[in-house]
C-alpha cells in the first residue's frame, strides 16, 4: 500500500554569520539532509509507530508522503500514486493531523469547518452524515460542535482535528504527534479512537510520537529513524529483546551485614536491609540471582524491574550516536 | 453547495464578528473622503472642469473610491494567509484536493467581498444625502450603471490577482512587510487613490494606462460618473479581461514554482 524507496530530501540553509552586516551583503549556503536513503513498505491496515529524536526527519517523511514536499531523490508510491506528482488525487486517500498545527477555523464553530471540508472533498450528504455521526459518537464531539474553536481546550481541539482529518473517510491516516501536550485522559481517548478506527474502517495509520506509551498501546510495528536514516524496523517485542540488556532486582531482607557478589551482577546500592542489583542478562539471569539471594538472606520482598521502553530508546539513540 | 460559497459564507460570519472594525472603517473612510473632496474642490477653485473631469465627477469619483476602498487597495492584508506561510500551517492547505492558487484566490476575494458588504452601503447612503454639491451623484445612465458594475467586479478580480503576488512573495521573504509596502505604495499611486488619474499630467496619464492598477478603481468610477464614453468603457473592459488572463496565468505559474521549492516552517 505504501512503498518508499531510497527517499532523500536535502534543504539549502543560509548560514548566518555573526555581526550585523555580513549576512546582509553575502550569504553562504549549506546543504542539510533531512532524509537520506530511506526505504520501507507498509501493508493495508497496519499501524506503524514512527519514532526518532527531534530533527530526525519524521515530519519531513510525513510531509513528503502527504504530497506537501518534493523529495530530492527516490520514489514513494502510495496506493499507486506518487504524492507530489498527483497531489490532488492522492490527498483524497489520506487524512493528516499535525499535532502542533490547526486546520480548523479559529473564530467559527467547529461544525462550520466541517461543512467546508465536506464541500472541499465533495462528500455527498449521505456520506458526510454517516462519517460525521460515527466520529461524533466515537470522539464524543456533540458538546463541542457548536463552539468556536478558540474556546476549546487542547484536548477537545485535538479530538476535533482528528475528526476533521477523517471526515472524508480516507484509507490512510498520518498522525504527526497527535498526543503532544495532551493530559493522560485525552491521550487515552485519542489512542482508543485510533485503535477503533483502525479496526472498523481498516485505516492504515502512521503515527509519529515521542510518547512511547502511544506506541506500546497502538503500534505492532516500529520504525526508528535518526539523522534521516532508518535505524530499526520491526516489532516492539523484538526491540525489547534485542536491546534490553539488563534487569534490575530490588530486594528487602532482614537485617544482615553479609556481603554479596555474583558473576554478572552489579550492586548499585546496599544497606543492611535492602540491596539494588543490576543483572547483566548476557552473563547471568534473574532466577540464578534469586536462588543465590535466598540462600544467603532472609528475604522479605523482591521486585524485578524491566528497563522502561523510553530508556531502551535513549540507549539506542546513544548506540547509534544520534 | 460548492466549497467557494461555503467559504464565502464562513468569511461573512467571521467578518460579522468584527463589527467594531467595520464601523471604524466606515467612519475613517467617510472623513477621509470628505477631506479629499474639500482639498480637491479648493484646487478646482472656480474652474468647473480639469482635463475634462468636472467637479461633480471628481466628487462622485472620491465617494466611490471610499465606498469600494476594500476593492482597490493593496494594503488590505489577509493575516491568515501570511500566518499560514510563516508558521508552516500551509501544510494543511496542501493536504486538500484543491488547486492552491484557486483556493487562496477565493479566500482573498471573499474576505474583500465580506468587508465591502459591511462598509459600502453605509458610505454610499451617507454620501448620497450629503448637502448639495458634495453629494454622490446617481449613475449617469442605466447603461453606465450596468457597465460600472461589470467593470467594478472585473477590477476586483484584477486587484486580487495582483495581491496574490504579495502572498506568493512571502514564500521567499517569509515576511510580508517589504512586499506589502512596495506593492501598496505603487498600487495606491497608480490606481489614482492619491491623485485621481484624470487630474494627472498627460505624460503620467499615458504611463498609468499601460499598468494594470488603474483598471481596478479608476475605470469603473469614471464609467459611473459618465467621464468615459460607452465605446471607451467597452474598450477598457476588454483590457480588463486581458489583464485578468495575464495576471492569473503568471500567478499560477509563480505559485507552482514556489510550491515546488517549498520549505515548511517550524518542523
Amino acid at each position: 500500500m505504501i512503498e518508499i524507496e531510497n527517499l532523500s530530501k536535502a534543504f539549502q540553509v543560509a548560514k548566518r554569520k555573526k555581526g550585523m552586516f555580513s549576512s546582509f551583503i553575502s550569504r553562504e549556503h549549506e546543504t542539510v539532509y533531512a532524509l537520506s536513503d530511506l526505504s520501507f513498505r507498509m501493508k493495508k491496515g497496519e499501524i506503524v509507530g514512527y519514532i526518532g529524536p527531534n530533527g530526525a526527519g519524521k515530519s519531513t517523511t510525513i510531509k513528503i508522503m502527504s504530497g506537501i514536499l518534493v523529495p530530492s531523490s527516490g520514489s514513494c508510491e502510495i496506493m499507486g500514486l506518487t504524492p507530489w506528482q498527483s497531489r490532488i488525487e492522492h490527498v483524497r486517500n489520506i487524512g493528516v493531523v499535525f499535532g502542533q498545527r490547526t486546520q480548523l477555523w479559529w473564530d467559527v464553530p467547529v461544525i462550520d469547518s466541517f461543512e467546508l471540508l465536506k464541500d472541499i472533498y465533495k462528500l455527498s450528504d449521505h456520506q458526510y452524515k454517516r462519517s460525521l455521526d460515527q466520529l461524533v459518537t466515537y470522539l464524543d464531539l456533540s458538546p463541542l460542535l457548536h463552539k468556536p474553536v478558540r474556546q476549546l481546550s487542547l484536548g477537545q481541539r485535538m479530538r476535533c482535528e482528528i475528526a476533521a482529518a477523517l471526515l472524508h473517510e480516507p484509507s490512510i491516516l498520518f498522525l504527526d504527534e497527535p498526543t503532544i501536550g495532551l493530559d493522560a485522559v485525552s491521550k487515552i481517548a485519542v489512542r482508543k479512537f485510533i485503535k477503533k478506527i483502525n479496526e472498523e474502517r481498516g485505516v492504515t495509520v502512521i503515527l509519529t510520537t515521542h510518547d512511547m506509551s502511544d506506541i506500546e498501546a497502538l503500534a505492532n510495528r516500529l520504525i526508528l529513524i535518526g539523522k534521516g536514516k532508518k535505524l530499526y524496523d520491526g516489532d516492539l517485542k523484538n526491540l525489547k529483546e534485542s536491546y534490553v540488556k539488563s534487569k534490575r532486582v530490588i530486594v528487602d531482607y532482614e537485617t544482615s551485614s553479609q556481603d554479596f557478589s555474583l558473576n554478572g551482577c552489579q550492586i548499585i546500592s546496599q544497606t543492611s536491609e535492602r540491596a539494588v542489583i543490576d543483572v547483566n542478562l548476557s552473563e547471568n539471569s534473574v532466577p540464578v540471582l534469586i536462588q543465590h539471594l535466598t540462600s544467603s538472606f532472609n528475604i522479605l520482598d523482591i521486585a524485578v524491574e524491566t528497563q522502561p521502553i523510553e530508556e531502551v530508546i535513549v540507549n539506542m539513540y546513544k548506540e547509534f550516536s544520534i | 453547495m460548492k466549497w467557494y460559497f461555503t467559504l464565502l459564507k464562513l468569511r461573512l460570519t467571521q467578518g460579522l464578528q468584527y463589527r467594531a472594525a467595520a464601523i471604524a472603517g466606515v467612519a475613517t473612510q467617510f472623513f477621509w473622503g470628505a477631506i479629499s473632496i474639500m482639498i480637491f474642490a479648493t484646487f478646482y477653485g472656480d474652474a468647473s472642469e480639469v482635463n475634462g473631469f468636472t467637479k461633480e465627477q471628481m466628487i462622485t469619483y472620491i465617494w466611490l473610491q471610499q465606498a469600494f476602498l476594500v476593492f482597490i487597495v493593496l494594503w488590505l492584508r489577509d493575516k491568515e494567509l501570511f500566518e499560514l506561510i510563516r508558521t508552516g500551517n500551509i501544510a494543511y492547505e496542501l493536504c486538500r484536493p484543491l488547486n492552491t492558487y484557486g483556493f487562496w484566490y477565493v479566500k482573498l476575494i471573499s474576505s474583500r467581498l465580506s468587508s465591502a458588504i459591511l462598509r459600502c452601503i453605509p458610505i454610499l447612503l451617507i454620501a448620497v444625502f450629503m448637502p448639495g454639491p458634495y453629494a454622490l451623484a446617481l449613475p449617469n445612465s442605466a447603461i453606465s450603471a450596468l457597465l460600472f458594475f461589470l467593470s467594478l467586479i472585473l477590477g476586483l478580480i484584477i486587484n486580487v490577482a495582483i495581491s496574490m503576488f504579495i502572498y506568493i512573495s512571502v514564500f521567499i521573504t517569509l515576511s510580508p512587510t517589504g512586499s506589502l509596502l512596495l506593492f501598496s505604495v505603487i498600487g495606491e499611486f497608480f490606481s489614482g487613490l492619491i491623485l485621481p488619474i484624470p487630474l494627472m499630467p498627460t505624460w503620467l496619464r499615458n504611463f498609468v494606462m499601460i499598468l494594470p492598477f488603474r483598471y481596478t478603481g479608476d475605470l469603473p468610477f469614471r464609467i459611473y460618473s459618465g467621464n468615459i464614453v460607452y465605446s471607451d468603457a467597452l474598450f477598457g473592459i476588454a483590457i480588463q479581461v486581458i489583464w485578468i488572463g495575464v495576471l492569473l496565468t503568471l500567478g499560477q505559474a509563480a505559485m507552482k514554482k514556489s510550491l515546488k521549492h517549498l520549505t515548511v516552517q517550524g518542523g
